[in-house]
């Protein structure tokens, strides 16, 4: 009884598994595949990787250079909203939380639709990518500010504010030498998690985008819809290996972390 | 060292006036466009009063419902396991179940293709078993399966997690009154996981609501909210309607998502 339970378990968790895993491992192995329909056994290049690099590099960089502004523009704008949000629980701050974090918990599309209506008419800023910027900022905020308020609230920041604050250290200066530092936990895992959602999204992008902002998401829908397979899973590849690493470190930090104590609020 | 006033604007205000500018006026207009039309306000009521909105509201509905029992189900089961079972494999297996976490919908739909598509795996097996080509990707079972594939590694984490506070000695004293495992399960287990069920049930919820990207890629013409919000914007130009549309899409996932949050006590986050 006891060993039927736990060999049904058991298959159950690596039929999901094999789920989650296999289509990965194939869209891998297609990417390096001479002929997908003639199987591995038709030898392996890295032809398909060369041709998705000459059609889709520029969407590479593109989708680095928005990640890496997009952590900074949340590092400026989100850590010191989260040190507000720790140094005065009020409820008028609350209210400032709800308002920072509703892009979330609303859907890219809607989003997105928004962001053209009021902006879509300012050419310049509508063709450049800081509008694909501003959506990819909106989305990934609450994510930034959301890990260093969870530091902060566990390490008690505000004692340690005032411990600084007796020896005459300014409010900047005690920001700067104190808080930050303090939060560096937080501000990693925020940092991997903005770089990681940043480089994978494409509800608003897909809206926000002009033929000459293409990030590498976009590129990846075109792929799909009109290159052959091998082309498609090559390009696959080239994202899994930016975004894996990303997620096992999520995961790694994520493990040595102690259980999360309830949620930050 | 109590308040200082200009400090505390100058921490705040950058992410206030962020908001201000790119999300909250947006979205008023948004709401002032929805009810532009020619219908006016009664845009707001289409998913109701119009047919085909309220076939495809019923169908966004009843698919996102459905993925987030399965959803839930399926993790439970393999949270518990994962839980309470030490063996060799054990940590692989569990980085394999949460490696997905923030995988691209655009990318889960072609996950899907590979396995349910006109070349994916099912057909090349069926054709060699000769049960002919299985294809099941580009329906509302690959659009399932793909929001499947998108949610259990985000709730398995929260309900491991819920799993990891449970008391054990709750469930020690529940056996030494003479529970049977079953029971246990029943009456101490579950009712224990709930506020974590509900926490990340409303984001799978939520999320399958209003993910594009999987069906974007799995074919365009499967009625889901988001798809019929995209083509009245892109292909009719119907821009009142499309607004209108992604203001009840959007409220629907805050409500569902703020209940959550009020039952559970945890602050979630839809993604994707």
């Amino acid at each position: 009884m006891r060993r039927t339970a736990f060999v049904l378990q058991l298959g159950v968790t690596l039929l999901v598994a094999a789920f989650l895993m296999v289509p990965v491992a194939m869209s891998i192995a297609a990417g390096v595949t001479a002929n997908y329909m003639r199987g591995i056994a038709s030898g392996m290049t890295l032809k398909w990787v060369a041709e998705v690099w000459g059609l889709y590099a520029g969407t590479i960089g593109l989708s680095l250079q928005i990640a890496l502004a997009t952590l900074v523009v949340t590092l400026l704008i989100g850590v010191p909203a989260a040190w507000f949000l720790v140094r005065n629980p009020s409820r008028l701050s609350r209210v400032f939380e709800e308002i920072v974090t509703l892009p979330v918990a609303v859907p890219g599309l809607a989003i997105a639709l928004a962001l053209l209506l009021v902006y879509g008419g300012v050419r310049d800023f509508r063709a450049s990518w800081t509008f694909i910027l501003v959506g990819h900022v909106l989305y990934t905020l609450p994510f930034m500010m959301r890990a260093v308020m969870a530091v902060l609230q566990s390490i008690d920041a505000r004692t340690l504010e005032e411990g600084a604050a007796s020896l005459g250290a300014s409010p900047w200066m005690r920001f700067l030498t104190v808080i930050v530092p303090n939060a560096r936990p937080g501000i990693v895992a925020g940092a991997l998690m903005v770089v990681t959602l940043s480089l994978g999204e494409f509800n608003l992008t897909w809206m926000l985008h002009t033929p000459m902002t293409k990030t590498l998401p976009v590129g990846l829908a075109d792929s799909y819809a009109s290159m052959r397979l091998e082309i498609a899973s090559a390009y696959t590849l080239i994202f899994f290996v930016m975004i894996i690493p990303l997620l096992v470190a999520i995961q790694r930090i994520g493990a040595t972390r102690p259980v999360r104590k309830g949620a930050p609020r | 060292m109590r308040r200082s006033l200009s400090f505390d604007l100058a921490l705040a205000l950058p992410g206030l006036a962020f908001a201000l500018a790119f999300f909250l006026v947006p979205m008023t207009r948004l709401a002032l466009v929805g009810a532009s039309g020619e219908d006016g306000l009664a845009a707001y009521l289409t998913v109701l009063t119009n047919p085909r909105h309220a076939a495809v509201m019923g169908a966004t509905v009843l698919l996102s419902a459905l993925v987030t029992v399965a959803t839930l189900a399926i993790s439970t089961v393999v949270g518990l396991f994962l839980s309470r079972h030490v063996f060799p494999g054990r940590a692989v297996l569990l980085s394999a179940l949460t490696l997905p976490l923030a995988f691209p919908g655009v990318v889960v739909g072609f996950l899907i293709i590979l396995l349910g598509g006109r070349q994916g795996l099912f057909a090349s097996v069926g054709m060699s078993l000769g049960a002919g080509r299985i294809v099941f990707a580009y329906s509302m079972t690959g659009l399932f399966l793909g929001y499947l594939y998108f949610s259990i590694p985000r709730v398995l984490l929260t309900v491991m997690a819920g799993i990891e506070k449970l008391d054990r000695e709750v469930v020690e004293a529940a056996r030494s009154l003479g529970a049977g495992p079953w029971q246990i399960l029943r009456d101490v287990t579950l009712p224990a996981l709930m506020p974590a069920f509900i926490a990340s049930g409303a984001v799978a919820f939520a999320t399958a609501m209003g993910a594009f990207g999987t069906a974007f890629t799995l074919a365009t013409d499967i009625d889901v909210l988001p798809m019929l919000i995209y083509t009245e914007f892109t292909l009719q130009a119907n821009f009142a309607a499309a607004a209108a549309l992604s203001i009840v899409l959007g409220l629907v996932t805050f409500m569902v998502l703020a209940v959550a949050r009020s039952v559970a006590g945890t602050t979630v986050a839809a993604a994707g």
